[in-house]
């Protein structure tokens, strides 16, 4: 489903990633962890063709994400909240991404109901805009949105920071089962090593730009993470 | 620690994306205060000649004085329209041990040594300097100029009040021309005569030296209002202001009808409902319309067409101008998300290109009632409107490819007064300047009428091959998606 193929990314002659080969097959959930500047997302950048790669190319599903946009159409995304408008309302703000990725209103509205719990009430219907919400809520409709046309990769920066603990699991639970259910191919960084080895299937730890792990997950995995991390 | 802070600012100056992207801009600035200084000092030199010239009957050191209500009445406008209000970063200074009084007197004291403050002195000292060959005593034009120079910091401060205060309001510009015009009129029509209440007051001044203590304690109290006015906005509540009133949401269904570019121009009408930058500017429509009132009743514009199309790019092109020039910058803030969504970049430059022509054909439709002084203003109109929608938008969109400078549009009126100064202004002068010119060109090589054709032939070629265009324009856009993205994603 995605490929890397030597791909690197040099700042000022500073190289922040290098990745000679890396294949991620369809229906994998796929952690990165890394400790902060190891590459992250600048990696979910070069995926999303929001930054140029220095050398090498990104191939999503046969289409090099660079040379044509037609990735576009099935991968959903959330970085930070710069993904956000924050002059909508959340539902506006969905039916947005909706309309962008065909789907009507009505098929949002009913797209939408899965999530009542994770919304927990503070969001639809709030009749406030999007920048008018906390930190926390901002993140659920970023990431509620990136499900939206049901995508064939989902991408995810660090989806569990600034949630509440009952948020975290339930989307631990969101997202094991679009995995398993839909064959999504899931893509999420996270510094929290319990959270991320629970969710994926394999994780890669990313140092200084590099891979210096790539584990399929296991009962041991987090303690082979957790020895890795501690200096 | 006045050093310290210049430090923090001539590094934020330099480093920003936009000043290494804008290196022109500047050096038309540059151009444009030399301009100004030459004026000044030509203005200081000439005063003299000209009111013993004029006015044989006084001396002219106590004429001058009769015209120093309207200077610095003229000072006023042009610092609310030009002079950007003293802006710094606060946010990160708030929780770090300095006095907050101390970021304040810095905020202030680096307006004092503002271009604004010095260009007087260029007409002033030349002035004086004259007073002095003229063999006026040496007190007396001391006292003069040193008064003129307080009056010019009292102005200086007084401008960021009504400035600051007039940008909570909905239509910042009211204010500063309610006051002015007001004062203009009153005094136009002898009912509290300002200008000789002025002169009065400085011939007394030049005469006892000790009155100058007056001027000064209304720099005082100006600077001490500016002083309690920033030291109160020194918390971050202002941008951390919950938006308790719930809103009203709009489908805007009819947009529905026009396909593909259908929720990008529900999006850019809630943009600019929402915010209040953007809706500034619907509010500056109203004000453009009535702008032909200021030119049409007077006869001798009837003389100069060149300036009539002038008017006519003005009025059908305001929104087009105001709004354009920032396309597509209003979209900054969430730029990456529309980089990374299923979405051709022709769609989304197509819907701004619908709405500025849309609001040239409304803005023409409104301006019919001109037709009251005359069919050939109507039909400069329509040529404009033609020009507009197809040269102007080509243009602005094309222009939009450079923009590196990010919009925020959530920040809180306080202390954050982006794209409010010369610059803005710079950028809308080609827009309007080249279709008098051509106009010009060939209204006097050949007539009138041609003139005329020339500006609606110009605008439905760019209409024949807006494909083509756009074509280009989208090439233009997607060679810089990496450097709009990197730029936008900056906060200063």
């Amino acid at each position: 489903m995605i490929k890397a193929i030597n791909i690197s990314k040099k700042y000022a002659g500073n190289t922040v990633l290098s990745i000679e080969n890396l294949e991620i097959p369809k229906g994998q959930c796929f952690g990165l962890v890394g400790n902060n500047g190891a590459g992250k997302t600048t990696f979910f950048n070069l995926l999303l063709d929001l930054i140029q790669p220095s050398t090498g190319q990104i191939i999503l599903n046969e289409i090099q994400v660079d040379k044509s946009e037609e990735w576009k159409s099935f991968t959903g995304s959330f970085i930070d909240e710069s993904f956000l408008i924050g002059y909508l309302t959340p539902e506006e703000y969905f039916y947005f991404v909706g309309e962008l990725r065909g789907m009507n209103k009505a098929d949002i509205d009913a797209f939408l109901v899965q999530f009542t719990d994770i919304f927990n009430a503070e969001i639809l219907g709030a009749k406030k805009y999007l920048r008018d919400l906390s930190k926390g809520n901002q993140k659920k409709v970023g990431i509620i949105a990136a499900f939206i046309g049901n995508p064939e990769v989902i991408v995810l920066d660090e989806p569990f920071a600034s949630l509440d603990p009952t948020t975290q699991i339930r989307l631990k639970q969101l997202l094991k089962s679009v995995v398993d259910k839909q064959r999504v191919t899931l893509l999420i960084s996270s510094h929290d090593l319990g959270h991320v080895t629970e969710v994926c299937d394999r994780i890669v730890v990313l140092e200084k730009g590099k891979i210096v792990k790539d584990l399929s997950t296991s009962t041991e995995t987090l303690q082979e993470l957790e020895s890795y991390f501690t200096v | 620690m006045i050093a310290r802070f210049m430090k923090l600012e001539w590094k934020q100056f330099f480093r920003s994306s936009y000043w290494q992207k804008s290196i022109a801009i500047n050096i038309l600035m540059v151009f444009l205060g030399l301009y100004f200084i030459i004026m000044f000092l030509g203005l200081g030199l000439a005063l003299f000649p000209m009111l013993e010239k004029y006015f044989p009957d006084t001396d002219p050191f106590v004429q001058v004085n009769n015209f120093v209500f309207y200077w610095l009445l003229g000072d006023l406008m042009m610092r609310f329209f030009l002079q950007k209000l003293p802006v710094m970063d606060v946010k990160p200074l708030l929780v770090l041990p300095l006095k907050k009084s101390k970021i304040v007197h810095y905020v202030l004291n680096k307006s004092a040594s503002s271009f604004f403050n010095l260009l007087p002195l260029f007409a002033i000292i030349p002035f004086s300097l004259v007073l002095l060959s003229k063999d006026y005593p040496m007190a007396a034009v001391t006292v003069w100029a040193f008064s003129m120079l307080v009056f010019t910091f009292i102005i200086n401060f007084l401008n960021f009040i009504i400035e600051s205060k007039s940008s909570e309001t909905e239509f910042s510009l009211l204010p500063i021309l309610l006051l002015v015009s007001s004062l203009l009129a009153l005094n136009q029509f002898n009912i509290i005569s300002f200008s000789s209440m002025v002169a009065v007051s400085i011939n007394y001044l030049v005469a006892s030296p000790w009155g100058v203590i007056a001027p000064i304690l209304i720099l005082f109290a100006v600077y001490w209002v500016n002083f309690k006015m920033l030291i109160g906005k020194l918390y971050i509540d202002g941008s951390l202001k919950k938006g308790t009133k719930s809103v009203a949401t709009n489908e805007l269904t009819w947009t529905r009808k026009l396909g593909a570019i259908a929720p990008f121009l529900q999006l850019d009408l809630k943009l600019i409902w929402r915010n209040k930058r953007p809706r500034s500017t619907i509010l500056m429509l109203v004000m453009s319309l009535f702008y032909g009132l200021i030119f049409y009743p007077n006869p001798t514009y009837q003389e100069m067409p060149g300036m009539l199309v002038f008017v006519g790019i003005f009025i059908t092109g305001i929104f087009m101008i105001n709004f354009g020039q920032f396309i597509p910058a209003w979209d900054s803030s969430y730029y990456n998300m529309l980089m990374s969504q299923n979405i051709k970049y022709k769609t989304y430059l197509d819907s701004k290109y619908k709405l500025m022509m849309a609001s040239a054909v409304l803005l023409f439709v409104l301006s019919m009632p001109y037709v009251y002084f005359g069919w050939d203003i109507l039909l400069i109109h329509f040529a404009a409107m033609v020009y507009n929608i197809g040269v102007n938008t080509h243009v602005l969109l094309y222009g939009g490819s450079f923009n590196r400078k990010q919009i925020a549009l959530d920040k809180s009126a306080a202390f954050n007064y982006q794209g409010t100064g010369a610059v803005q202004w710079i950028i809308g002068f080609p827009l309007m300047a080249l279709p008098i010119l051509l106009f010009y060109i060939s209204y006097k090589l050949i007539n009138y009428e041609a003139g005329i054709a020339t500006l609606i032939i110009l605008g439905v070629l760019g209409m024949v091959f807006h494909r083509k265009l756009m074509k280009f324009i989208v090439q233009r856009y997607k060679k810089n998606k990496y450097a709009m993205i990197a730029a936008f994603s900056q906060s200063n």
